[in-house]
């Protein structure tokens, strides 16, 4: 006995949906073997991991504030994606706006700017991420080079410029010799939402990508082009978009939400520029648009059950000395299980037997 | 030995995990499958051959563990991308994600550990001509199998039936399938031959190359891997061209950062980075679109009826 692929030519909302629900029940049993491999209880990782986050207001911020980088970086990954472009480089993209609009907020240390100072760094934030994003777009629309691996290596060449600064001309000279810049002023923080909250205006960001999105992709000819780029690039050629424009305005895009994305978390969040300023959000970001299935609202929901994975990975490598790669094997099975499902949502899976086809 | 012999033995060693994992990446690319997760079986491999190798004090089955955890991963991809015609380039992705996280599990109860030196080779004789003997006959085992992998893979694409049929699966699956070549089962064995030879380089760089495992190790090596293959423009032998100018710059920007030109060491470390760019950069002026590439790569299989 074998079995057969058939396309499907349609599927509906909730098949979708309900895969995506299928995926993570199925990668949350296949963790919670894992676990039971290594000893431990699946029951109390679970809690630990899920239910406890879920039960506790602070926790309960802390989502938000893990879910905004990912919701954002997935949102400018969802364009790439759609048109079946292939930017892998967020994280190099987060780094680069962060360091972007950093720089504007040490060039102003100490000076008492006015409220120009945040806006102007954010913008600085997105142009670095954007800029950074172009160039893979820029090599592959100039010259054909692969996008992937382009885009890739840039995230080590990100890390090291980040590197680099906070280890030389960026430390703070005043900082015991540990690599990492100055605190930013109150005027270059990104303030929380509400008073004493942990929630910060990253968040508010994202909202507004999400609902820009959301009208793109669903109102505009820009969402239709792209839509058509990635599943029938030759209709899209005779239809007279040009490709190459997509690719490079895709790649801003994302690029510049990513950038976005870091320096919303370094001005909002961790306060100052260090030679590590994500766990990975730019990769998990994939995850997390693939979860969404490429849909913002999708994406939305996707990155705060995402960011439940890092705040439970966190409280289990406290609580339960699980260690923290846990969370990243787990965020790689939820994606095999996604990208199963959507398999099974493309296509009809039916059983042949021998010698009896139809 | 002087530095610069020492120099250009560790320019070896550090060229040959990335010709064995793109060699059997080649291979799996020649069968028309994208297999973006080379990265993660790498690492993989190290994690599971160092594990391996400080349990049972052995080389061997340290290796030979390396390569089943490499072919394990491939094994997994291939029934996403096989089995349910999943996205390669998303089941790739993903595929490097689990490898760098369950790398790291396995991996930790090993970190601190340390394995002896493997003993290299010595050919009696020829090992002692100034400069190239000991560069060449004065290697380890890994080093020669490498040579000869290369050499192999190439007859076995260009020579026998079983690589033009791999290779027209490759090229033009449906054509393929309308001729009665079994694509499945040949892509198959293809990316299990690419997930045993990243396996590979995995147990190499744990056990040969670093002699510890510490989480992330390949940092970026799979990567590179991938793109030696388009540098290569999938000719095993190119291969080989590509994977030592690569180790060269890899052990040349150590080298450099040692001597302390006054240059920063980060710009130094992203030397191996930047160089794949602009390989890959070159090759496109050159050659305007990736020239080479098999004509289903990445496409997923879905038979027509």
């Amino acid at each position: 006995m074998r079995f057969e692929l058939t396309p499907r030519t349609n599927s509906p909302t909730v098949m979708r949906i309900f895969a995506s629900v299928a995926a993570f029940i199925t990668a949350f049993l296949i963790a919670g073997f894992v676990i039971w491999l290594m000893g431990r209880s699946p029951i109390a990782a679970f809690d630990v991991y899920v239910l406890q986050p879920l039960s506790d207001p602070w926790s309960l911020q802390e989502l938000l504030v893990k879910a905004t980088p990912m919701a954002l970086i997935a949102i400018g990954l969802s364009y790439c994606f759609r048109a079946n472009l292939w930017n892998i480089g967020a994280e190099g993209q987060y780094v680069i706006g962060a360091v972007l609009g950093g720089w504007l907020a040490l060039r102003t240390h100490g000076t008492d700017a006015g409220a120009w100072l945040l806006p102007l760094m954010v913008l600085l934030g997105i142009i670095g991420g954007a800029l950074w994003g172009l160039i893979p777009a820029f090599l592959k629309t100039r010259f054909g080079v692969n996008e992937i691996l382009t885009s890739l290596m840039l995230v080590y060449v990100a890390q090291l410029i980040l590197d680099y600064l906070v280890r030389g001309p960026w430390r703070d000279p005043k900082g015991f010799n540990f690599p990492q810049s100055v605190t930013f002023d109150p005027s270059a923080t990104l303030h929380p939402i509400l008073e004493g909250g942990r929630v910060h205006y990253g968040a508010v960001f994202a909202g507004i990508a999400v609902l820009v999105t959301v009208i793109v992709l669903g109102r505009t000819l820009f969402g239709y082009r792209l839509k058509l780029t990635g599943d029938a690039p030759r209709a899209a050629r005779f239809a007279g978009f040009n490709s190459k424009a997509t690719t490079l305005a895709v790649f801003a895009i994302s690029g510049g939400l990513a950038g976005l994305a870091g320096i919303s978390e370094v001005s909002g969040q961790i306060g100052q520029l260090q030679p590590s300023i994500s766990p990975g959000y730019g990769f998990t970001a994939i995850t997390v648009a693939f979860l969404g299935r490429l849909n913002p609202i999708g994406i939305l929901v996707a990155s705060l059950v995402v960011a439940l994975t890092f705040i439970g990975g966190e409280s289990a490598q406290i609580m339960l000395k699980l260690p923290l790669d846990l969370t990243q094997a787990f965020q790689g099975i939820l994606l095999l299980c996604v990208l199963a499902a959507d398999a099974m949502v493309s296509y009809r899976i039916r059983f042949v037997t021998r010698g009896g086809g139809r | 030995m002087t530095t610069f012999e020492a120099i250009l033995l560790t320019i070896v060693t550090a060229s040959t995990p990335l010709l064995i994992a793109a060699l059997g990446e080649l291979v799996t690319e020649r069968s028309g499958v994208l297999n973006l997760g080379v990265e993660g079986m790498m690492v993989m491999g190290a994690a599971c051959s160092f594990a391996a190798a400080v349990t049972f004090d052995s080389t061997l089955i340290g290796v030979v563990a390396g390569m089943l955890a490499g072919a394990l991963m491939a094994a997994l991809f291939a029934l996403l991308v096989l089995g349910f015609a999943a996205n390669q380039t998303g089941s790739g992705l993903a595929l490097t994600i689990l490898g760098l996280g369950l790398s790291g599990l396995i991996g930790a109860p090993f970190v601190g550990a340390r394995r002896d030196p493997v003993a290299p080779i010595d050919i009696p004789g020829l090992s002692d001509i100034p400069v190239i003997g000991r560069l060449f006959f004065e290697q380890d085992l890994f080093v020669y199998a490498s040579i000869v992998l290369t050499i192999l893979v190439g007859l076995y694409l260009m020579r026998t039936r079983s690589g033009l049929t791999l290779r027209s699966i490759g090229e033009n699956h449906t054509s393929a399938n309308a001729l009665g070549l079994p694509v499945w089962r040949v892509r198959f064995w293809a990316i299990l031959f690419g997930g045993a030879c990243a396996g590979l380089a995995g147990a190499y760089l744990a056990l040969v190359y670093t002699r510890f495992w510490s989480p992330g190790m390949t940092a970026g090596r799979g990567w590179i891997a991938l793109a030696l293959v388009v540098f290569a423009a999938w000719r095993p032998g190119w291969v080989l061209v590509g994977a030592y100018i690569f180790g060269a710059a890899t052990v040349l920007q150590l080298h450099a950062q040692a001597a302390q030109f006054g240059v920063p060491s980060q710009v130094l470390s992203a030397v191996p980075y930047l160089a794949t760019i602009l390989a890959l950069l070159l090759l496109s002026i050159r050659h305007g679109r990736a020239i080479g590439a098999p004509g289903s790569l990445g496409v997923p299989f879905v038979p027509d009826r």
